[in-house]
């Protein structure tokens, strides 16, 4: 019999103990697909966050490691200038990398270093219990803004794809999102894009993933997928911000 | 009338926070302190406290909101754990060195790596050095009532530094247990309204600069004060701890001494873990052992001649650390109390357990093991071993 759907190589053989529905996991799936598609398992060295992902170690069949919060991008330079033939990439959330971990995302972004970040919006911090995020939608509740996200004094979210394409070095930067099995693949794609540049040399590679937390978000997984398909995207318009390849060619 | 309320640890020093009601609060979440903040952002949300919550973007901000705030002349909050706290570092030493009486709580959890959410005080025995007063609280009444009694401590004309409020992440924090809760008023005649003997910034009579530069002109004598500083908060410590029992009915000094005046071994060791101790020190006095305990409070200023006087009769000690000080002469805690009994005409014999990091479990057997040392220690006056890790794999 034809085998038509396995685990992914880069995945090990142990269930997900993310939350029920959440993006994670699928996000997980995705990142595994495009290393075995590549077929770039043996050189990949992926740095884990702090938050729900920080067991990434746990699921992912290569070497991973773990950080402190905020700090994979800075993490990611220094192994990427070590080892310059290797596939790295972080995976980060939106607390970790443009709350706690802004700077370091900007100055790498800028330097143009040689690495991949996919960066999962969720416009929350999952892992401490849902707090406000800087990428939480005006009036979203969180737990520290039980009224909602007020503009005064605590902003607007931050559209950080559109912040780095401000930069000239990133090579390139795409949003997608995780509303519907179309977008779960289109993300798949933009990861592999981004991997293939990065073999290539070619520079800074950046995906944003819009994902759902339905657990914080306090909704049901469809309706969190409605959620992120419908208020989310339109704040966080999907699309390619940048890509220097296409550009050249 | 004070109120007997369930409650946990984290959500009892929130509420102590809603009766202090000060002017800020900046904060960034992390495990196990997360709930202080949340419970108070409710507070704050249903305008139950006049306080501005500011929801920065990392701990390192957090602080140095709170220097902000403080320095503008504001009674300013703050809660955090482990790499939180470690990420303040830079900025504990600028609230302490411009004298700024900003409170944090602090809920003790491991530092990474490898990371862990449980509770050690690897944290703030990593920051006890950095000019702040430290209080340790065995409960989570304590840790309410420690935090109450901030303010009156750091905000004291003769003391003027910033107070670090600690209790076990996890165990005491998220653990349920049944608290007085005073009245708010009592509370708010208790701590009064915030009071400065030096001018704030930005008040035009008085103009002042904070935090200019020093350098070998007058940084040493910058730190001096602060050395003095430090040495006063002592009686201040137990000036307001008495006056906190008039009304509440709970008198806390330098140290808690548990069947300690007659004891002939004794063990010496902060926060929940002194719950456990206690439970064993009663079974070995009914065994006729003369067992004692000894549980810090004030750990910053360190207490040396109160606690060398309390320990002098005791033939043999042991000092147990949730935190190590790799390579150092013993954990923390131990070097201090050794240290502190140096002077004794007659020191008792004394070792040291490093023990629960990472919040390894402590159980009434591991206590009673060292106890049992103990005892043997003060027959044969000989000890095996001087510094070592319990509750461990080999
Ligand atoms: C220095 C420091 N501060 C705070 C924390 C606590 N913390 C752990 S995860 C997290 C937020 C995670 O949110 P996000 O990055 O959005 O990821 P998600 O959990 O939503 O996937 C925080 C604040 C920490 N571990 N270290
Ligand atoms: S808290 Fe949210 S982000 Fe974290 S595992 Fe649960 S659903 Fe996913």
């Amino acid at each position: 019999m034809k085998q038509v759907f396995k685990r992914p190589d880069s995945l090990k053989d142990v269930p997900f103990r993310f939350c029920p529905g959440c993006s994670h996991g699928t996000l997980h799936r995705m990142v595994a697909q495009a290393i075995d598609e590549l077929g770039v398992r043996e050189k990949t060295i992926g740095i884990a966050p702090v938050g729900c992902a920080v067991f990434a170690y746990d699921y992912f069949n290569f070497d991973v490691l773990e950080v402190a919060h905020g700090r994979p991008p800075a993490a990611c330079t220094g192994m990427k200038r070590a080892m310059p033939d290797r596939l790295i990439f972080s995976y980060q959330g939106d607390g970790d990398l443009a709350a706690i971990g802004m700077s370091e995302i900007i100055h790498a972004a800028n330097r143009g270093e040689n690495f991949t970040v996919i960066f999962v919006n969720n416009a929350t911090y999952g892992m401490t219990g849902g707090q406000m995020a800087p990428t939480t939608l005006v009036g979203q509740k969180t737990t520290t803004t039980p009224k909602g996200r007020a503009v005064h004094g605590e902003g607007y979210p931050i559209r950080v794809s559109e912040m780095l394409a401000t930069l000239e070095t990133p090579y390139y930067i795409e949003r997608t999102a995780m509303d519907c099995a179309k977008n779960v693949i289109k993300t798949r794609n933009a990861i592999k894009k981004a991997f293939t540049y990065q073999m290539d040399g070619r520079g800074f590679t950046f995906v944003e993933v819009l994902s759902i937390c339905p657990v914080n978000w306090g909704m049901t997984p469809l309706e969190a997928m409605d959620w992120c398909g419908g208020p989310m995207k339109e704040y966080f318009p999907v699309g390619v911000f940048k890509d220097e390849g296409k550009r050249v060619v | 009338m004070p109120k007997k309320v369930a409650m946990t640890g984290n959500v009892a020093v929130a509420n102590a926070m809603r009766q202090i009601n000060p002017d800020v609060c900046a904060a960034y979440p992390i495990t196990p302190s997360t709930e202080i903040v949340q419970q108070f952002s409710n507070f704050v949300a249903d305008g139950i406290v006049d306080t501005v919550l500011v929801t920065v973007e990392s701990e390192h901000s957090a602080m140095s909101a709170c220097i902000g705030a403080c320095a503008a002349g504001g009674r300013v909050m703050n809660a955090t754990s482990a790499n939180g706290l470690a990420l303040m570092w830079e900025m504990l030493y600028i609230a302490s060195g411009n004298r700024l009486p900003i409170i944090l709580s602090c809920v003790n959890r491991a530092l990474s790596a490898p990371i862990n959410i449980h509770g050690d005080h690897s944290d703030s025995m990593g920051a006890r050095d950095s000019g702040w007063i430290q209080l340790y609280a065995e409960n989570a009444q304590e840790a309410y009532d420690n935090t109450i009694m901030a303010p009156r401590i750091g905000e004291h004309f003769d003391v003027r530094l910033p107070v670090m409020s600690c209790m076990d992440g996890f165990i005491i924090s998220h653990s349920i247990e049944n608290i007085e809760l005073l009245d708010d008023k009592q509370v708010k005649d208790f701590i009064g309204p915030y009071k400065s003997n030096v001018p704030t910034l930005l008040d035009i009579n008085n103009p002042v600069t904070m935090g200019a530069l020093h350098l070998q002109d007058y940084y040493i004598e910058s730190k001096r004060q602060q050395h003095e500083a430090m040495k006063k908060a002592k009686k201040v410590v137990i000036d307001v701890g008495k006056e906190y029992g008039k009304f509440s009915g709970r008198t806390y000094g330098l140290f808690e001494e548990y069947k300690l005046k007659d004891a002939d071994i004794a063990l010496v060791v902060l926060n929940s873990a002194a719950g456990t101790a206690k439970v064993v020190v009663d079974e070995l006095r009914k065994q006729g052992i003369k067992a004692g305990l000894l549980k810090p409070r004030l750990f910053r200023p360190f207490p040396y001649l109160e606690v060398a006087n309390a320990l002098k009769n005791c033939t043999a000690v042991c000092v147990m650390d949730r935190a190590d000080s790799f390579g150092g002469a013993g954990g923390p805690l131990f070097t201090e109390v050794r240290s502190a009994l140096y002077d004794l005409p007659a020191r008792p014999l004394m070792i040291n357990k490093i023990y629960g990091l990472g919040g390894r479990d402590l159980g009434l057997e591991d206590v009673r093991k060292v106890y049992r040392e103990l005892v043997k220690l003060a027959e044969s006056g000989k000890a095996a071993k001087l510094y070592e890790y319990i509750t461990v794999r080999d």
